[in-house]
């Protein structure tokens, strides 16, 4: 069971990611967007959307810097305070998530907004509010998560990176833990099949990107610059 | 000099009766979907009013368009990163009620009656919803100064009149208005395309039509912020900005875009304007009184040997320059002076230009009869109905001189035509307007043909796109026989 849990269903999450998402961004390119609903709800958007990402985007940089680089994780959390700073901020940016995912579930009810849910959002809602949940009351239960993620989870991502799976590191973690890791994984998984793939696309070239873009076809070539 | 193309438009305000067949056109050919009912690529509005989205013009409220800076513009909306920042909720964005909730009827309610003393009524449902509505604002809810209380009394250029300027023009039951046809302005400096995190919005270089492209757009809605004209649109089902595309499709094939051909005033003219691309940065970045001055500057002649020469060398086909010479819009822009940019000081560079109204605007009903303020027709421009301000305030950004000098030709045209033909003018008067507008009397009598007889072709100069040909430069067009086409073939259907 642990097998399956451990070893074989983040190797499918991150495949049928993988795969799924180059599928749909080849094949159905003009389903990728961001499907706002802001021009039909702007005021519950704002209390929802604004804390959802501002609280969670942290919070993923940080499990991802912290599992790629698990040794610089686990020394710049050495000193006790900086320890109780970390974990304060991501429970408070925690605690924001989680404000925000409830009003966004919350707004989703009305008459206008339930026209454009699709069966795929609700799932995406649930699925995000179990993980945000469980991240939470790990930050209050299982203490010191930053402290113990390098040399747990850490090592386990890596390990199935160096595809030589060895789960024993976190199969002997509390379930709470363990649901966050499986439900995580299920996150990863739905991206290509949710509105998640609006991620993927987020718009950093706009930070270089000239202000005009011409665009030609034939002999003046392709993209060339305006002022 | 860098010359490009564009294919830009003149749009006859004293010809526009209001009838809104452009919109219809329009709406049927491309916006008659789900999740764009409500919007109107083309629309029509009475001025003074509030338009559509609801004061749109008002950029302290949406920050659309460009601000002045030291060598180029700078975006209203905010800096790069900041935009990136508000990504998440745009707090520039109109709402669906700035717009209008868009509805059908229950026509079953009416058929399926059954026989009784009571007119049955179609009941409204929102299209959003599904759900039944109480209407309270509607495409045109103040056609014809509707409700002028509300929409005419709000109109953002009001604030540039003085009170007794505001009085004449809101002289309830003797008001005044006229209609303003608003379609994509395809500018040389789009603020849509500025603003669009995704890279999706590009001017194409051969002919200046602004697209964005449907599988690049990722609905991070900048664009209507940053379109100060509110002329992109939000499909809220899709997910996807649209906008006008000047009906591309039907260009390429030497159709006129549907708004254009379906106008029974005949008051839209179509062509190609040569420019220079190179002097685009400084136009959009002068002080607001240089601005008009500033856009003529850049639209380029096109019998003169130099721009020719430039233009070929810039690599501008034959056929084009070909259009350009023959372009309407290069008569009423450059030729004439007679038309002029739709608020110029959003900095977009607009280029669908306006002949703005004559209007009776001398006229008065004070003992029921029909009066003409001053002693002569058509000779107290400063008395007029429709102060010169407010035409200043919407299209030559305040500055009254540029307005002025449209007018005083405009109707020293009249003159001397009605000297002409009705002969209730005395020659020397005509004489003297033309003098004082700067007109000789044969450019007089070209500006009444191209404003009251231009035929089709006059009026629309479209060149040949020859898309096709650059087209099978870059790949085999015979790859796609037996298929629908080259082009974008998924249904414009929401993702999951």
């Amino acid at each position: 069971m642990s097998g399956f849990f451990f070893v074989a269903w983040p190797v499918l999450a991150w495949a049928l990611a993988i795969l799924g998402g180059l599928y749909r961004y080849f094949t159905l390119r003009y389903t990728y967007s961001s499907l706002s609903s802001q021009m039909l709800a702007p005021g519950s958007l704002y209390w929802g959307s604004v804390p959802w990402h501002y609280g969670v985007v942290p919070i993923l940089i940080a499990h991802l810097l912290a599992g790629v680089f698990p040794r610089a994780a686990a020394a710049a959390v050495s000193p006790p305070t900086a320890l109780l700073v970390l974990e304060t901020a991501g429970l408070a940016l925690g605690l924001l998530s989680l404000v925000g995912l409830v009003i966004l579930f919350a707004r989703r009810l009305g008459p206008a907004l339930r026209r454009v849910t699709s069966g795929m959002d609700w799932v995406v809602l649930l699925v995000l509010l179990v993980q945000v949940v469980t991240g939470v009351a790990i930050a209050l239960f299982v203490r010191w998560g930053a402290r113990w993620y390098p040399y747990t989870a850490a090592p386990w991502f890596w390990s199935i990176a160096r595809l030589a799976p060895d789960p024993s590191r976190v199969a002997v973690l509390p379930t709470l833990a363990q649901i966050h890791f499986m439900s995580g994984f299920l996150v990863i998984a739905l991206f290509p099949f949710t509105r998640l793939v609006h991620l993927v696309p987020f718009p950093i070239t706009y930070l270089w990107r000239p202000y005009q873009v011409v665009s030609w076809l034939g002999r003046r070539g392709r993209g060339r610059a305006g002022p | 000099m860098d010359v490009r193309a564009q294919i830009s438009m003149v749009f006859h305000l004293d010809k526009c009766i209001g009838c809104h067949t452009c919109s219809i056109a329009c709406k049927n050919l491309w916006t008659d979907r789900r999740g764009a009912e409500y919007m109107w690529w083309n629309n029509v509005e009475t001025k003074p009013g509030t338009g559509y989205p609801t004061l749109y013009e008002d950029q302290a409220r949406y920050r659309g368009g460009w601000r002045a800076g030291t060598d180029r513009p700078r975006l209203a909306l905010g800096g790069r990163a900041s935009l990136l920042a508000r990504l998440f909720h745009n707090p520039r964005l109109p709402a669906l009620d700035d717009y209008y909730e868009p509805w059908t009827y229950r026509y079953e309610d009416l058929l399926g009656a059954p026989p009784g003393d009571e007119q049955p009524v179609a009941t409204p449902v929102s299209l959003v919803t599904g759900e039944e509505m109480e209407i309270e604002a509607g495409p045109n809810w103040d056609d014809d100064l509707g409700g002028s209380g509300t929409y005419a009394l709000n109109d953002p250029c009001l604030a540039a009149l003085t009170e007794e300027e505001r009085a004449r023009l809101l002289d309830f039951e003797r008001l005044v208005f006229f209609y303003l046809p608003r379609i994509c302005n395809h500018c040389l400096n789009p603020g849509c395309l500025g603003a669009c995190p995704a890279g999706a919005i590009a001017k194409r270089g051969e002919d200046g039509i602004v697209l964005v492209n449907q599988e690049k757009c990722r609905g991070w809605r900048m664009c209507v912020s940053g379109c100060p004209y509110k002329k992109t649109y939000f499909n809220w089902s899709a997910g996807k900005a649209e906008k006008c595309i000047l009906c591309y499709p039907r260009q390429e094939t030497q159709q006129v875009p549907a708004c254009m051909h379906s106008c029974v005033g005949r008051i839209r003219y179509l062509g190609v304007l040569l420019y220079d691309a190179g002097g685009i940065a400084r136009a959009a970045s002068l002080p607001a009184a240089e601005l008009v001055e500033a856009q003529r500057a850049l639209v380029l002649d096109p019998s003169a040997p130099d721009v020719v020469a430039a233009a070929r060398a810039s690599g501008v086909p034959e056929h084009v320059l070909d259009a350009a010479g023959r372009s309407p819009v290069y008569a009423w822009v450059k030729r004439f002076r007679l038309a002029l940019p739709h608020h110029p000081e959003f900095r977009t560079l607009p280029m669908l230009f306006y002949v703005p109204p004559l209007l009776p605007v001398m006229a008065t009903t004070t003992s029921g009869r029909y009066e003409v303020v001053g002693d002569e027709l058509l000779g107290a421009a400063d008395a007029d109905r429709l102060p010169l301000r407010y035409l200043a305030a919407l299209f030559t950004a305040g500055e009254v001189a540029p307005v002025a000098e449209v007018y005083r030709r405009l109707v020293a045209v009249r003159l001397h035509h009605r000297a002409a033909s009705v002969g209730d003018v005395p020659a020397e008067r005509a004489a003297r307007a033309l003098a004082e507008a700067g007109l000789t009397a044969a450019e007089a009598e070209e500006i009444y043909r191209l404003g009251a007889l231009a035929s089709f072709d006059e009026r629309f100069v479209i060149p040949p796109f020859s898309r096709e040909a650059a087209i099978a430069a870059s790949g085999d067009v015979h790859d796609h026989q037996e298929e629908e086409g080259a082009g974008f073939l998924v249904p414009p259907r929401r993702g999951w």
